[in-house]
């Protein structure tokens, strides 16, 4: 009997969604609509790989080398230097793609026994465009390389590879995860938020904690049509960041999906409890976007790296579910990493999950004011 | 004042509905910090009585049926409704009971059958039941070509009366109406009542509040509150010969007259 009491309810609430078609089409675009406009405005481009050239004793072939990925058009050297320690914080301020360090005596070793050695690092950040500057950089070196070979006989050129990860810098890689967890507890908090609010606001809330269906009841058949329509847009976000800007996936699916839904969890809870101490429609939109968006944007580390963040805001970036989902899947889908490294945070959200829906049920006990 | 008080106190503190007793409230008080909205109200509800409560907006109606329905908790005081403890069994008052609140009810981006089956899902009728009362619910309100429009696209007065035919769904022993005609035109409002006749007639017990006096004179009893307590309680010829007038509307005046709260709260 309270099951189909419950199955009558969520079919309902599928009603009001299904039958609000703006609304609908809105939330079911924004993932891609986001996925795109984000995608473009921070795309790096191809043409313009950004080198350093570290060659601590310049001779004929270095600077032949570095005339040709000059003419090849695809490459722009930044700096030139005798040591290697200018590349990392170039790196760092994102002033760079890429840096080549030669060998000394290159020249020398492309005639003598010992093989001619050239060092190629890569800021990986995204990982995506990092193996194609990699490949560009190496399909330069490799013709430079066979047409010595045809004109002198046999020349050894070892290339050696880093790919440097740097997180501080903004790609489209970087951005899906932050963006799925904003389009999540945008989808999550503020419409689960708006619509039990719009119960209190007409009277009907009233109507359905007298009847014989429990509060925790109510809670659980608003989350179930909104936990849909999340996991969608997860699905949405990944497919077009995959099928537009070919970011990778190198983790589970499956197990960024069962995060997905946990993250969602929280973000529903947040919205039924901002819905309980707001009294009307519009002061629970204002109160889910003070605070969950503007929090999940700006203090989790999407946008603003955490490690740059003055040290008496850290503590509040932690209180934020988005922060702790934002690792994960990029965890999962950048690094292809699974919960024996993300454990801590899928255990913080577990946690928070836990708390929340728990504070969410009994804020609608139904002895109201 | 004194002889309905004597009066009340010859009925005995019942507990169940098996004596006669829909409804039994003893010095129910509700305080909202300094302010007392219900003021120990002590009145008993028949079994299959259309039962008036009246009072003037902010008299503490509201108040105490939301007390009754579990809504509020007491401060004070007992009450049962259908032998049930408002404090203890809410749960068995819920499946007992039906509630109309002052604000409409069904959802308007939902058909009427969509509503009907709604209600009658939460309250625990099997998908056949369901089909059967929404055809009997659609031919008696004369619905039946309007079963698959949305809600809100019914007039109001066809809206009111449906919103209470839902709230009869599951057949409840007693039916809560808080001012279920508030701004329904006076034809609409006759065939309201004639709706409610044809519940109690059933043996539904039917509780409702209302400040159109007119509508008073349709009850089989009616109690008159006053800055939350009960001034008067009785048939509407009882307290119309009692205070000697011509319709509830005057007992009404008279008895508001010696208010001293004035508009409070």
């Amino acid at each position: 009997m309270n099951r189909n009491a419950l199955r009558a309810f969520v079919v309902k609430e599928l009603r009001h969604i299904l039958r609000d078609r703006q609304t609908l089409t809105i939330l079911l675009m924004m993932p891609l609509v986001q996925v795109i406009l984000f995608g473009y405005a921070l795309r790096s481009d191809v043409h313009d790989i950004r080198m350093v050239v570290v060659d601590p004793m310049p001779d004929h072939a270095t600077l032949e080398l570095q005339s040709r990925f000059l003419s090849s058009n695809r490459f722009r050297i930044v700096t030139t230097s005798k040591t290697p320690d200018i590349i990392e914080p170039l790196f760092r301020r994102g002033k760079a793609d890429i840096a080549l360090v030669f060998d000394p005596g290159f020249a020398s070793h492309l005639r003598g026994t010992e093989p001619a050695r050239v060092l190629i690092a890569v800021d990986a950040s995204d990982p995506n465009t990092g193996t194609t500057y990699l490949n560009y950089t190496r399909a330069v070196i490799s013709s430079y390389q066979a047409e010595l070979s045809a004109a002198n006989g046999q020349v050894r050129i070892v290339t050696e590879t880093r790919m440097r990860f740097n997180p501080t810098l903004e790609s489209v890689n970087l951005f899906v995860p932050g963006l799925i967890a904003l389009v999540l507890v945008l989808v999550s908090a503020l419409m689960t938020a708006i619509s039990l609010s719009r119960e209190k606001e007409r009277g009907t809330l009233e109507v359905l904690l007298v009847s014989p269906l429990r509060p925790q009841q109510i809670i659980v058949g608003k989350v179930i049509p909104y936990l849909g329509l999340a996991f969608a847009n997860v699905l949405t976000a990944l497919l077009a960041a995959w099928a537009v800007f070919h970011v990778p996936f190198r983790g589970s699916v499956l197990l960024l999906l069962a995060e997905s839904v946990l993250y969602t969890l929280v973000s529903l809870a947040l919205g039924v409890l901002i819905a309980a101490r707001t009294s009307s429609q519009r002061a629970a939109m204002l109160g889910a976007m003070l605070g969950t968006m503007l929090p999940s944007a700006l203090l989790s580390g999407m946008i603003f790296p955490i490690a740059s963040m003055p040290s008496w805001l850290l503590p509040f970036t932690y209180i934020v579910p988005a922060r702790w989902f934002i690792v994960i899947a990029r965890g999962i889908m950048l690094k292809g990493v699974g919960l024996t490294i993300l454990w801590r945070e899928t255990l913080v959200l577990s946690f928070m999950a836990l708390i929340l829906l728990a504070a969410a049920m009994r804020s609608f006990k139904p002895r109201m004011e | 004042m004194t002889s309905s008080a004597a009066k009340l106190a010859e009925i005995p503190k019942t507990t169940k509905i098996a004596n006669g007793f829909a409804i039994d409230a003893r010095d129910l008080t509700r305080r909202f910090g300094a302010f007392v909205a219900v003021d120990h109200i002590t009145f008993d509800v028949r079994a299959g009585e259309v039962f008036g409560f009246l009072g003037a907006n902010g008299a503490g109606k509201t108040t105490a049926i939301k007390m009754l329905v579990g809504l509020l908790a007491p401060t004070e005081g007992v009450a049962h409704v259908a032998g049930f403890d408002i404090r203890t069994e809410r749960e068995q008052i819920r499946r007992n009971i039906g509630y109309m609140s002052q604000r409409f009810s069904l959802y308007g981006d939902l058909t009427v059958r969509e509503n009907i089956r709604l209600y009658g899902g939460i309250y625990g009728l099997t998908p056949g039941q369901i089909a059967q009362r929404t055809t009997a619910m659609l031919d008696t309100l004369g619905l039946s070509s309007n079963a698959d429009d949305l809600v809100a696209r019914l007039p109001l007065g066809w809206k009111q009366k449906l919103a209470f035919s839902v709230a009869l769904v599951h057949e409840p022993k007693i039916v809560f109406l808080d001012e279920p005609t508030g701004g329904v035109d006076p034809i609409t409002r006759r065939q309201f009542w004639e709706l409610i006749y044809t519940a109690a007639a059933r043996g539904t017990t039917v509780f409702v509040t209302t400040h159109y006096m007119d509508e008073a004179e349709y009850c089989d009893r009616i109690s008159i509150m006053v800055e939350g307590r009960i001034a008067a309680l009785g048939t509407p010829t009882e307290l119309k010969e009692k205070y000697g007038a011509e319709s509830v509307d005057d007992v009404f005046v008279r008895l508001a007259r010696g208010a001293t709260k004035g508009e409070e709260a």
